[in-house]
């Protein structure tokens, strides 16, 4: 039986006045499904997340989703005025709107955003600064303030641009503790090896959709190079493919060719 | 001694003034903690020129003070917001060209057909002791008016100053919010620009929002603090102003510096031995 389908994208065009950024873009999101959007800048991700999220209206095509779908969005980190006087809790409280008129959080709102919290290994901090706080942490009360929204459906923006390794772990093992709890996941990612692979479905978009599947199907150096435009190669060790960029390669050749002139 | 402090209050000229400049504090303070936190301050200073323009207008035409500065204000506002989206030059620009040209047409006017010394140095300090009842009413009426939509829409309104895209795309209307403000902005300038005047509308603007910042971490904090901040540099400008024989207007604008400088320094101290405690664990 196939799962419910939570939102559809049918042949979207999406553009930002004469700059089409999507084209004809077909994407269908089922519940259960943990999605990575991947591709170079300017491809077209954000935007299609955005027309996900129902912030960009397509100029061509629809984009239907489950009525009453509840969504969470949590943005690149590296948009947040980090200065902002907000504490953690405030952060997670801030989009329960409805019906919400004072400053005050509920005891029944402040005991259920401590029990998000708690679940995402938060607990405790409720009262700090944002600023005060690790990078992984500070993934995380985004996170949460995205969960504390109760979502189907949770879309992310580069949750692992700009981050460590230590941090990129923390939040790959929250996002699949998370899907194993039967949250719907869909993110965009340039991070190939280390998320991208990880994921049962990528969609590889450059203006238009280049393949929608699995890693292990569609990480090879055909749909790589028309999605990138640039000659890569992939491995496939223990199962999972690694994509190599021979850019790199040359480049280090290059280099390695005037180290040996200089000497 | 206490005879001496009390002095002024038997003036119906210094109650008046003191009751209006102290509401006026609270009002902007609570105001400029959004005007702050968007980075609106040269916002707060250019629409208050701008509405000079409606003034200086409405005194020549024989118009309500009121309706000719509230009309130009917005116009200015409408006018301001268009040639910004067009992004060929930016909003700061855009706030540049308007209100200058806004506040030189008002004095060309004066110039024309008016006082314009007089008239220039009431826009720029006020006349806080030459209150009138409308003016305590209508500056009564909007703070109270901003209060309520403040803590009523406090989550919206922090939402969209916070994160504006997430708001957007959790269901808030963003550009209402922003409108809303804009509204309520143009509102507090209109009514207290007789009053206490453009210099020290934009000082109460920023100031006590900016010291209430250094001394809290939370925005719902930093609501009450800020108001709380503009009424008591108003309320002990206005004193300190009587007893010194200074303008009420800047002394109010200098007890408000001096509580920022204090503020700001003993914060520094405190971030010091904070860092000073971190490398002695």
């Amino acid at each position: 039986m196939t799962a419910e389908i939570l939102v559809e994208c049918a042949h979207i065009t999406c553009a930002y006045d004469s700059t089409v950024a999507v084209h004809d873009a077909h994407v269908t999101i089922h519940r259960g499904d943990f999605v990575g959007i991947v591709g170079p800048s300017g491809s077209g991700k954000t935007t299609l997340l955005k027309a996900v999220l129902g912030a960009v209206k397509p100029v061509e095509g629809h984009v239907t989703k489950k009525p009453g779908l509840r969504m969470g969005y949590v943005p690149q980190v590296e948009s947040v005025d980090w200065n902002f006087p907000v504490t953690v809790l405030e952060v997670v409280a801030m989009t329960r709107t409805t019906g919400r008129f004072f400053p005050r959080i509920s005891p029944a709102e402040r005991a259920e955003a401590l029990e998000v919290l708690e679940r995402l290994g938060l607990g405790g901090l409720e009262g700090r600064h944002i600023r005060e706080l690790s990078g992984g942490q500070q993934q995380r009360v985004f996170v949460a303030r995205a969960l504390f929204h109760r979502p189907e459906l949770l879309v992310l923006d580069e949750p692992t641009s700009g981050v460590d390794v230590r941090t990129r772990h923390e939040v790959l093992h929250l996002l699949a503790d998370l899907h194993d709890d039967g949250v719907s996941i869909v993110l965009t990612t340039h991070d190939l090896n280390g998320l991208a692979a990880h994921l049962p479905r990528l969609v590889c978009i450059n203006t238009s959709v280049i393949a929608d599947g699995a890693p292990i199907d569609v990480l090879n150096s055909d749909v790589l190079e028309k999605t990138y435009g640039a000659p890569m190669e992939v491995l496939i060790h223990g199962g999972m493919p690694i994509v190599l960029d021979n850019g790199g390669d040359n480049l280090a050749r290059r280099l390695g060719e005037i180290g040996e002139a200089g000497k | 001694m206490i005879a001496g402090i009390l002095d002024p209050y038997r003036y119906d000229f210094f109650t008046n003034g003191i009751l209006v400049a102290t509401i006026a504090g609270a009002l902007c303070g609570l105001l400029g903690v959004f005007v702050v936190l968007r980075g609106l301050s040269y916002i707060g200073h250019g629409l208050s020129h701008s509405v000079f323009g409606g003034a200086a207008a409405s005194a020549v035409m024989g118009l309500n003070y009121f309706v000719g500065a509230g009309i130009w204000g917005v116009t200015s506002g409408i006018i301001i917001g268009r040639i910004a989206r067009r992004r060929l030059i930016g909003a700061d620009a855009a706030i540049g060209v308007v209100t200058t040209a806004s506040f030189a047409l008002g004095l060309a006017l004066l110039n024309r057909y008016g006082q314009a010394k007089k008239s220039i140095e009431a826009v720029l300090f006020g006349s806080v002791l030459g209150v009138e009842t409308v003016d305590i009413i209508a500056v009564s009426v909007v703070a109270i008016l901003t209060a309520v939509l403040v803590f009523g829409l406090y989550r919206h309104l922090l939402f969209a100053t916070f994160d504006p895209e997430v708001a957007q795309v959790s269901g808030i209307k963003v550009s209402w919010v922003e409108a809303l403000l804009m509204g309520m902005l143009s509102l507090t300038i209109l009514v207290t620009m007789r009053v206490i005047g453009t210099l020290l509308i934009s000082a109460l603007l920023v100031i006590p929002a900016s010291v209430a910042r250094m001394l809290t971490n939370s925005f719902s904090r930093m609501l009450w603090i800020s108001p709380l901040v503009g009424a008591t540099s108003a309320f002990i400008g206005m004193n300190l102003a009587y007893h010194l024989d200074t303008s009420a207007s800047a002394t109010i604008i200098l007890v408000g510096t001096l509580m920022f400088i204090v503020v700001y320094a003993v914060s520094g101290l405190r971030g010091r031995s904070r860092i000073a405690h971190i490398h002695h664990v």
